[in-house]
């Protein structure tokens, strides 16, 4: 008798003990399940802000910086090719672009799987960004398709037919963006570092994809439309630096959207791509000033603002890899290799990049591929494990002088693709709509003749 | 009548305006021109180009007189817009035949 009330006991207290560890257990998934909501939260928070930051870049921010330096004839028109790129990129992207770039297809080109946005939900895809949802995901992407193109503008305004330019804009996105978004960033792209690229190639915001492929395309279009009626023997200043100063100092602090949002969600990473954008640029500021000074005898506040573009383009690759010291190094460099560019070869070779799109951006975007090969550290960014599972060695501050030969490898691809993707572009829009405005249109400006009004009536 | 016609930097506008007023002339009108004469223009230069600028900014200030106040609201306005820098401007005078005031086709000085 007295065995089984001792047995009885032991069985209630064993059934106790397991009642108390499944509790545990339960109350150990609870919280584990709301640590992970709360990730969630938070980076989903810092990924919306971001994506709203970069839609500014491109308005207010590039249609300003590019209206003021129009003549005040050409102003809205101008604005205009900023302004319209937030439509009509955003409908492509969620049509085809977001699949074309970031669906799982070959090294060169994404599927279909998210045509329409299919299946692009409230639940994260793992493989780009495990936090957030995937709708955040796409949309922070969807304001790079955005910019993008948007850049190309500064190359040949003043001067093209707005149809043309929608029909340009939407193949190019087609043609070179996309496949270029994808071999760089897409899961198993070509250059893709993280996600199974055979030639790893470091982009951390966009330095190959976004800049290099527009700065390129832009020479492109400067080169096939031909100069400005005048140019460059009539004065054609810009009408309003006043304008373009706020678009410049908008971009820096949309740029922090771009960069630090790179990092795809909140954590250190993003703190120190933010640190090294901002120091990116102002090193590029007193860059481009201290050339300017020397070269010109005075350091012009439109050399002030394209130095802080400059160096946050250079810096745009390389801002989740590097240390703040090397950022500063970038900046400078950036300063005065892009005011070398706009300043000095263009004048040298007399091609109208009316705007400085391709010897900032494309410039600006190939020397941050290089340098990010130099100056990328596992210090920074340790995402990337060697066979034994420690943190790779990056670039060559690292010891891995081979990553520069693969970022001249991502570089030139870029440069390829936006080479023939354009001519061929251009070629077609010209058979189709032809390019360019008349003289007459041109003389009259672009407002009036492409749109029907005037950015100032101020006897109104 | 005379017609005084005085071109000046448009930063002594005020001045000119608050002289006048002063030696009690009412009426004047104001243009806003460009132009130089011994001053030439001036340098700018964007992105390494370089533009010339040859006029400059400056107000034209009309204004029609009897003939016996020529003297004195010449002198005034000269005071008032002077310098003594290169630039500061110009004033010629007009004889002027007629000035009809619209409102009630008072003529002559009358009509000023």
């Amino acid at each position: 008798m007295r065995i089984a009330k001792y047995l009885s006991i032991a069985y209630a207290l064993a059934a106790m003990t397991a009642a108390a560890q499944d509790a545990a257990a339960g109350k150990l998934a609870a919280l584990e399940s709301s640590v992970s909501a709360a990730q969630t939260s938070g980076d989903n928070a810092w990924m919306l802000v971001c994506t709203a930051l970069v839609l500014m870049m491109t308005g207010p921010g590039l249609a300003l910086f590019y209206g003021g330096l129009v003549r005040k004839k050409n102003i809205l028109a101008t604005m205009m090719q900023s302004f319209i790129m937030m439509a009509l990129a955003s409908i492509l992207w969620a049509v085809a672009g977001y699949s074309l770039a970031f669906g799982e297809g070959s090294a060169f080109i994404g599927d279909l799987r998210y045509l329409m946005l299919k299946g692009v939900g409230g639940d994260p895809n793992g493989d780009y960004a495990g936090t957030i949802p995937q709708q955040t995901f796409m949309m922070f992407q969807m304001m790079f398709a955005i910019i993008t193109p948007a850049l190309i503008t500064g190359a040949f305004a003043e001067r093209m037919k707005f149809s043309a330019m929608l029909l340009f804009m939407t193949l190019w996105s087609l043609l070179v963006y996309y496949p270029m978004a994808h071999m760089v960033w897409g899961k198993g792209g070509l250059l893709n570092a993280f996600l199974g690229g055979s030639i790893p190639s470091f982009d951390f915001a966009g330095g190959t994809v976004v800049h290099i492929t527009s700065g390129v395309s832009a020479l492109i279009c400067a080169l096939y439309m031909g100069k400005r009626l005048g140019y460059p023997s009539e004065p054609i200043k810009p009408h309003s630096l006043v304008l373009s100063t706020i678009g410049a100092c908008l971009l820096w602090v949309g740029w922090f959207g771009f960069n630090a949002g790179s990092a795809l969600g909140a954590g250190s990473l993003a703190s120190s791509a933010f640190v090294a954008t901002h120091l990116g640029a102002s090193a590029a500021v007193i860059g481009w000033l201290v050339m300017e000074w020397i070269q010109m005898g005075k350091p012009s506040v439109l050399g002030g603002i394209s130095g802080a573009v400059a160096g946050l383009v250079v810096i745009t690759p390389a801002a989740g890899f590097v240390t703040p010291g090397s950022a500063l190094i970038m900046g400078f460099l950036g300063g005065a290799v892009c005011y070398f560019m706009v300043v000095k070869v263009k004048h040298k070779f007399g091609y109208d990049d009316s705007l400085d799109a391709f010897g900032v951006h494309g410039a600006g975007g190939t020397l941050g591929a290089i340098l990010t090969g130099v100056f990328a550290t596992n210090s920074v960014n340790s995402a990337l494990k060697d066979a034994s599972g420690n943190p790779a060695a990056l670039g060559l501050i690292d010891g891995n002088g081979g990553q520069i030969l693969n970022q001249l490898i991502g570089a030139a691809i870029a440069w390829g693709l936006a080479i023939v993707g354009t001519l061929i572009i251009l070629k077609v829009c010209d058979m189709a709509l032809g390019l360019r405005v008349s003289a007459d249109e041109e003389t009259d400006g672009l407002d009036l003749s492409q749109h029907g009004e005037e950015g100032y009536n101020l006897e109104a | 009548m005379k017609k005084i016609e005085a071109i000046i930097q448009p930063f002594k506008l005020e001045e000119v305006k608050e002289a006048l007023k002063a030696i009690g002339i009412d009426g004047m009108t104001i243009t806003e021109v460009r132009g130089h004469g011994r001053q030439k223009g001036h340098k700018e230069v964007y992105r390494g180009q370089e533009y010339q600028v040859d006029l400059l900014p400056k107000v034209k200030v009309e204004m029609v007189v009897g003939d016996g106040r020529l003297e004195e609201v010449a002198s005034a306005l000269a005071a008032a817009a002077r310098t003594g820098k290169i630039g500061d401007g110009k004033i010629f005078v007009y004889d002027v035949a007629e000035a009809i005031r619209i409102r009630n086709d008072e003529r002559g000085d009358a009509a000023l």
